[in-house]
């Protein structure tokens, strides 16, 4: 570590102001002390961009791919994780979900005047924690205070860029009747272990997110199932806002199996104390895959073989019949469309 | 999950099914239009699409789609009376989160919660009381809402608000009873409904006995049932044997939570509380007599409306809203022009399209399946 930054952590207030957002002496102490200091070892002079070799970059595929993803999560820390796990794996998972490789992140930080620095520094630690585990580094960022009010108490974004792997050729509008629908674990865990540590709900539980980057999984999926047609992260809006997206634009109809979806036993409980509905439970560490019928065998055990995949299970299939819909079998025998979400997932009053 | 799973059985469920089926087949005959059975409830409502139960039974039965969703028969001008309390700078509004989206004549309490109004989720009246207790320099008012199910709930609270003296707390009182809705609901012309879910949450504060005059008076059965999918169908066959034996008579399929003479200690705190108002008015069926209650003179400062000057005025539903219709089960939310059209989820005209309970949302969100052969009028 470099001794220069050691010596600035110990200088640093208790509290951010907005004098460390003034492009001064504070703000650089804030920066070098909080966030250098966190994600990287190396003491060379600070550049405002990172470079890149491309030589080294088209080894590993054919195509870049870029995306950007903002966090305002509420509370900043839950169990399973926080802000800054959840800022790391969900634009890993995005730059993974069109199947290229992570390769670097950015991270852009709003800080509301009077946080906590204590708060400021778990945050990137566990950041860099994450981004090291995940073998992507942060490579560049940026810092900004603004005044009590202007934001709630930290907001994150994070790029990522990528290589896409050569053949690999993803999209939502690529599934076609007959392929089937996988996913790689139980589902709603994250969207109920944040609901549940708000503590307005009253409600105890021991379910944790399920945040994890999913670039090594997607790894040993594109391997076993070279001809994967679509992959997308359930986040907001769960499984069932991929699929509806998924089936508006291959234009397929969507067949579930109510009994094929996993969930544990605690979500299941705690949807049906709040009439909520896993399906549209956020998800930070689930994948929805659609692969083509005679690759889902290989696909489905090369998921299982992977630590964040032990669960894996096929829940539908992709049919030519209600193109853009939907349908579920229940559990009762019946059937019902699976519908997005006009807003959030608000709980029943009786 | 124990006492919930064993309700969610498919293979008792095919049983019953087949019962249904057998005794349909009979009644079949000579039969012009469907069986009609109105579940009164919008949790039965919900539940019937969830399963999709629909689908499961035999096309001479078909659901009718109750008024037993609070949310959807708010008028719209009590909505505008609650934005402008929700708007006043001293107020913290608390509200369950189905009404946050019901459309008043100007804007809903999520437009106004945007515009600045402090507008907070609860999940329980305690929970308001507690805002109130936290913000002694703001006034909170709840937004009493619901039948006779969440009644006794924002009774408990305001009388632990009076006896703990917490003089910011009021409630904007919309609280509404099913027996007088049911009574004006039979005594509509035409009514073309054969029998009668009852509604479960309602029944195990009010009991069975209050129905009586549903058979008695009107010759219709009612089953009251509980809200699981081989509650609903149980109940569903209980009915049609009724029916079948012609004679009519109110049965409680729900024993396990509703006793017949229900819930003394929440009725009688119910009754210090609220009195009747002369007249409440409800979205698509109009003004019903002694449908709605207020508080009682005993515990006036916790009314909102004597607390605020709300502008009360009455707001009709717009013209080509067909509501009222669809809550008396006389169209189906297909028969109506404005259903998935000018009147979706993300814009809805009517009440019915907003909560997860009224019927239209309910079948826009779930109900394509079946399509179909729901269109044209019930």
């Amino acid at each position: 570590m470099n001794p220069h930054v050691r010596h600035l952590r110990r200088t640093l207030p208790a509290t951010v102001t907005l004098a460390h957002g003034g492009g001064g002496s504070a703000m650089r102490d804030l920066i070098e002390g909080v966030f250098i200091a966190a994600f990287t070892d190396s003491d060379a002079p600070l550049e405002d961009q990172a470079c890149f070799d491309l030589a080294a970059l088209a080894a590993v595929g054919d195509r870049l791919a870029f995306t950007t993803d903002s966090f305002v999560v509420d509370p900043l820390f839950f169990p399973g994780g926080d802000i800054g796990t959840l800022a790391v794996c969900g634009t890993i998972n995005d730059i993974a979900m069109g199947g290229a490789h992570p390769v670097a992140l950015s991270c852009a930080m709003i800080v509301e005047e009077g946080l906590p620095v204590e708060i400021l520094r778990r945050v990137a630690a566990s950041m860099a924690e994450t981004a090291r585990a995940a073998g992507v580094p942060i490579v560049t960022g940026d810092t900004k205070v603004v005044a009590r009010g202007a934001c709630d108490k930290l907001f994150v974004t994070t790029t990522g860029i990528g290589v896409v792997r050569a053949g690999a050729h993803i999209g939502i509008g690529r599934a076609r009747p007959g392929d089937i629908v996988l996913v790689n674990g139980l589902l709603g865990d994250h969207g109920a272990a944040i609901l549940s540590a708000r503590g307005d709900l009253a409600l105890d539980s021991a379910i944790e997110s399920d945040c994890a980057p999913l670039h090594g999984l997607v790894g040993v999926l594109l391997d076993a199932a070279p001809g994967t047609r679509s992959l997308r992260d359930a986040t907001r809006g769960g499984v069932a806002a991929v699929l509806n997206e998924l089936a508006e634009a291959s234009g397929v109809g969507v067949r579930l199996r109510e009994l094929d979806l996993p969930v544990r036993p605690e979500v299941v409980g705690f949807c049906e104390i709040l009439g909520l509905d896993p399906l549209y439970l956020a998800n930070e560490g689930k994948l929805v895959a659609v692969v083509p019928p005679e690759e889902a065998e290989a696909a489905l055990a090369a998921l299982r073989a992977h630590p964040l995949g032990r669960e894996a299970r096929a829940i539908g299939r992709i049919v030519e019949t209600r193109p853009g819909r939907v349908v579920m079998e229940t559990r009762f025998g019946g059937e019902r469309i699976v519908d997005m979400l006009v807003g959030d997932q608000l709980p029943r009053i009786c | 999950m124990r006492f919930v799973d064993e309700f969610r059985d498919p293979a008792l469920a095919r049983v019953v099914i087949r019962e249904i089926e057998t005794i349909a087949a009979r009644m079949e005959r000579g039969r012009e239009r469907p069986f009609a059975v109105m579940e009164v409830c919008g949790g039965h409502t919900h539940a019937i699409f969830r399963y999709g139960l629909e689908g499961l039974l035999p096309d001479i039965i078909e659901f009718v789609h109750g008024p037993g969703c609070p949310v959807c028969v708010l008028p719209m001008g009590r909505v505008d009376d609650c934005v402008s309390i929700a708007e006043r700078p001293e107020v913290i509004f608390a509200t369950f989160g189905d009404a946050i989206r019901v459309p008043g004549s100007r804007k809903s309490l999520l437009t106004a919660k945007a515009e600045g109004a402090d507008i907070r989720t609860v999940y329980s009246p305690l929970d308001a009381l507690a805002l109130a207790c936290r913000n002694p320099d703001r006034e909170v008012v709840f937004f009493g809402l619901g039948f006779e199910t969440t009644m006794p709930s924002t009774a408990l609270t305001i009388r632990r608000a009076a006896r703990e003296g917490v003089g910011n707390f009021s409630i904007f009182c919309n609280h509404i009873t099913i027996i007088p809705t049911l009574r004006a609901l039979l005594e509509t012309q035409d009514l073309g409904i054969d029998g009668f879910i009852g509604p479960g949450h309602v029944s195990m504060v009010i009991g069975t006995e209050p129905y009586r005059f549903i058979a008695e008076e009107f010759g219709k059965p009612m089953v009251v049932s509980g809200f699981e999918p081989l509650d609903l169908l149980q109940s569903l066959l209980m009915v049609l044997r009724q029916l079948e034996s012609g004679v009519a008579k109110i049965e409680n399929q729900y024993a396990r939570v509703v006793p017949d003479t229900g819930n003394r200690a929440a009725m009688e705190a119910v009754a210090e509380v609220y009195e009747p108002r002369e007249t409440f008015e409800w979205r698509g069926l109009g003004s019903i007599a002694h449908s709605g209650v207020r508080l009682r003179e005993r515990y006036a400062r916790f009314d909102a409306e004597r607390r605020f000057a709300v502008p009360e005025i009455s707001v009709g539903d717009p013209a080509s809203c067909r509501c009222g219709e669809v809550l008396t089960g006389k169209l189906k939310p297909w028969g109506c022009p404005m259903f998935g059209t000018a009147c979706t989820p993300e814009t809805p005209l009517g009440a019915l399209m907003v909560s997860s309970e009224g019927s239209c949302a309910a079948y826009y969100q779930y109900g394509g399946v079946r399509q179909p052969q729901f269109e044209g009028a019930a």
